[in-house]
């Protein structure tokens, strides 16, 4: 257990990933699609051959409208599903030889933000970030010495034991950060974090995952939150109907100064874009 | 383990109302196969007394000589499966005769018409017909010729032995095939309640495999949860079996003979099934249903 931590973990250069020929080298990509496609049953695409790197310690929003495909690729980071096409790689390791049973122990890498909190409504705030360090088997002292200060980080210290429904959406919101970030996990993704939040706790909720980003954990944001896009100036990945069609160092929501009809006029005009990163 | 004892309490003490529920649902169960168990064994014993009581007479001339009945009696210890023989004298018959009918044996005169006879037990209910065969075998003119020219007749009171044989297998038979119907509703019964309670967590179960825990240590809690559970349940129908017993049965025991069948299950005994089925059950019901949730 604690052995695929350690191979998942790019830690330092003493560290190199399981699986791999190759060490990957320290400014490889933490996040890697090669490709990846994903149908569902149904016969919907929800992800086509989608290809991109994010390098360690970037700050990138997944934007597009909704059915575009950033919760696929969320869920396709955590191996909620698997593609149906194309190579995933997180660390330089392919998810794909991750089998059923060390599932938990990668998940434990990557902490994820959903919309909709994903709390234990039996659990305090406390618990509910302590049970992140318990699926690991840390000590109750370890877990003691870093749950407050965690919640000290999100600004929640004065919350430690009310229950998840006892909290505001911004609040709650925090406690789920302060649980995907308890284990310090080289990888943080975030599902429409804001898309049950007011514009004003929105902003707070996007400090929060850029202080994370700024202690070197990468972050991926997947919103259609076009302002908090616009504020923050980050990389941009923009996706239509499972496809990437833009990919911008430090973009806004919408390409440049089209407006959304103008941009999907000229979607039609070229008929679609190739799966290939343009930024 | 510390952890996940406190786990399984934590969620017990939260999730109070479905919890009683598969509590109540074990207590009930336990409760019934605990009156059931005992009343289909005195009903087993009950209808093995009767077996019991099968026998065969073996009716001498009226002038068999005392060498005749020794030989006779050496003839009937060599059959297979006799358990047991009982001379039953002339004067003997007279008085369990004159015992039942009373009076109305001195129209008789002094004289006794009774024969000498041997009252044969076999040692299992069902050896009695071939007991009798080789006492008197079927003639090749039809009826039936004795063995030894003393004995008269070879009576099995055939009618009679096989309705009875018949009649307590039946018993025997419906008594078990309720127990098992019963002990598996019952089965069926607790896992159901412990899938609901389960169903209403679901969500929960999702979170945990998204942060990362493994399926046993999102189990192990469930598990003795039901444990936990089925053990409550146990002790709880146990005691207010033993309130019955004590109240209720032992008092009157003495005067039936039903209940106070020899082969009856002891309390002892009972308690331990009772106490292992209800966990055992109760653990393999939370284990098993839970792991439709964990497919995530």
């Amino acid at each position: 257990m604690a052995a695929t931590e350690r191979e998942i973990r790019p830690r330092g250069a003493a560290v190199r990933p399981h699986g791999d020929a190759a060490p990957a080298p320290l400014a490889g990509p933490v996040v890697e699609f090669r490709g990846v496609g994903k149908a569902y049953d149904g016969g919907d695409v929800g992800l086509d051959a989608a290809t991109f790197s994010v390098r360690r310690g970037e700050f990138v929003f997944l934007v597009g409208p909704t059915g575009s495909g950033k919760s696929t690729i969320i869920r396709l980071l955590i191996k909620e599903l698997e593609p149906t096409a194309g190579t995933i790689r997180v660390a330089g390791r392919n998810l794909a030889e991750i089998d059923h049973k060390r599932v938990p122990y990668y998940r434990r890498n990557v902490g994820v933000v959903f919309q909709d909190f994903k709390l234990l409504p039996n659990r305090t705030v406390y618990d509910n970030v302590a049970y992140a360090l318990q699926v690991t088997g840390a000590g109750r002292r370890e877990i003691r010495a870093r749950v407050p200060d965690i919640l000290r980080l999100t600004g929640l210290s004065t919350k430690l034991h009310n229950y998840p429904d006892q909290l505001s959406g911004g609040e709650q919101q925090r406690v789920s950060v302060a649980r995907a970030f308890v284990n310090h996990p080289p990888l943080l993704l975030a599902d429409e974090p804001t898309g049950n939040l007011d514009p004003a706790t929105s902003i707070g909720i996007m400090q929060l995952l850029y202080r994370i980003n700024r202690t070197g954990t990468t972050v991926l944001v997947a919103t259609h939150d076009n302002a908090m896009v616009d504020r923050m100036r980050r990389r941009v990945i923009e996706l239509s109907g499972g496809r990437i069609v833009r990919d911008e160092a430090t973009g806004l929501y919408e390409r440049g100064e089209e407006s959304t009809g103008e941009f999907a006029a000229r979607l039609r005009r070229e008929g679609g874009l190739p799966g290939e990163p343009l930024g | 383990m510390a952890f996940f004892v406190r786990e399984a309490l934590r969620s017990l003490r939260r999730n109070a109302v479905p919890s009683f529920a598969a509590l109540a649902t074990v207590l009930v169960t336990m409760l019934v196969l605990g009156v059931f168990i005992p009343v289909v064994q005195a009903t087993t014993g009950a209808a093995n007394e009767i077996r019991r009581k099968v026998v065969l007479n073996v009716y001498m001339k009226r002038d068999a000589t005392a060498a005749d009945l020794a030989r006779v009696r050496a003839r009937i210890e060599g059959t297979a499966h006799v358990k047991k023989i009982q001379f039953v004298s002339k004067a003997q018959a007279y008085r369990e005769q004159r015992k039942r009918f009373g009076d109305a044996l001195e129209l008789l005169g002094s004289s006794n018409p009774l024969p000498d006879a041997f009252r044969v037990t076999p040692d299992h209910p069902d050896a009695i017909v071939g007991i009798g065969n080789a006492l008197a075998p079927a003639a090749v003119a039809g009826g039936r010729t004795p063995v030894d020219p003393a004995i008269d007749e070879v009576r099995q009171r055939r009618p009679e032995t096989t309705k009875i044989l018949i009649a307590t297998r039946v018993v025997k038979l419906t008594a078990g095939g309720l127990a098992l119907l019963l002990i598996a509703a019952s089965t069926l019964l607790i896992a159901n309640t412990i899938r609901l309670s389960l169903f209403a967590r679901r969500r929960e179960v999702e979170v945990m495999k998204l942060v990362g825990a493994t399926d046993w240590f999102i189990r192990w809690p469930f598990v003795l949860e039901g444990v936990i559970l089925g053990a409550v349940g146990g002790v709880l129908a146990i005691l207010l079996l033993a309130v019955a017993k004590i109240a209720l049965i032992d008092p009157v025991a003495d005067n039936f003979a039903l209940i106070a069948a020899p082969s009856t299950i002891n309390f002892g005994l009972l308690i331990a099934v009772l106490i292992a089925a209800s966990v055992a059950i109760s653990a393999m019901g939370s284990g098993i249903s839970l792991r439709r949730f964990l497919r995530v």
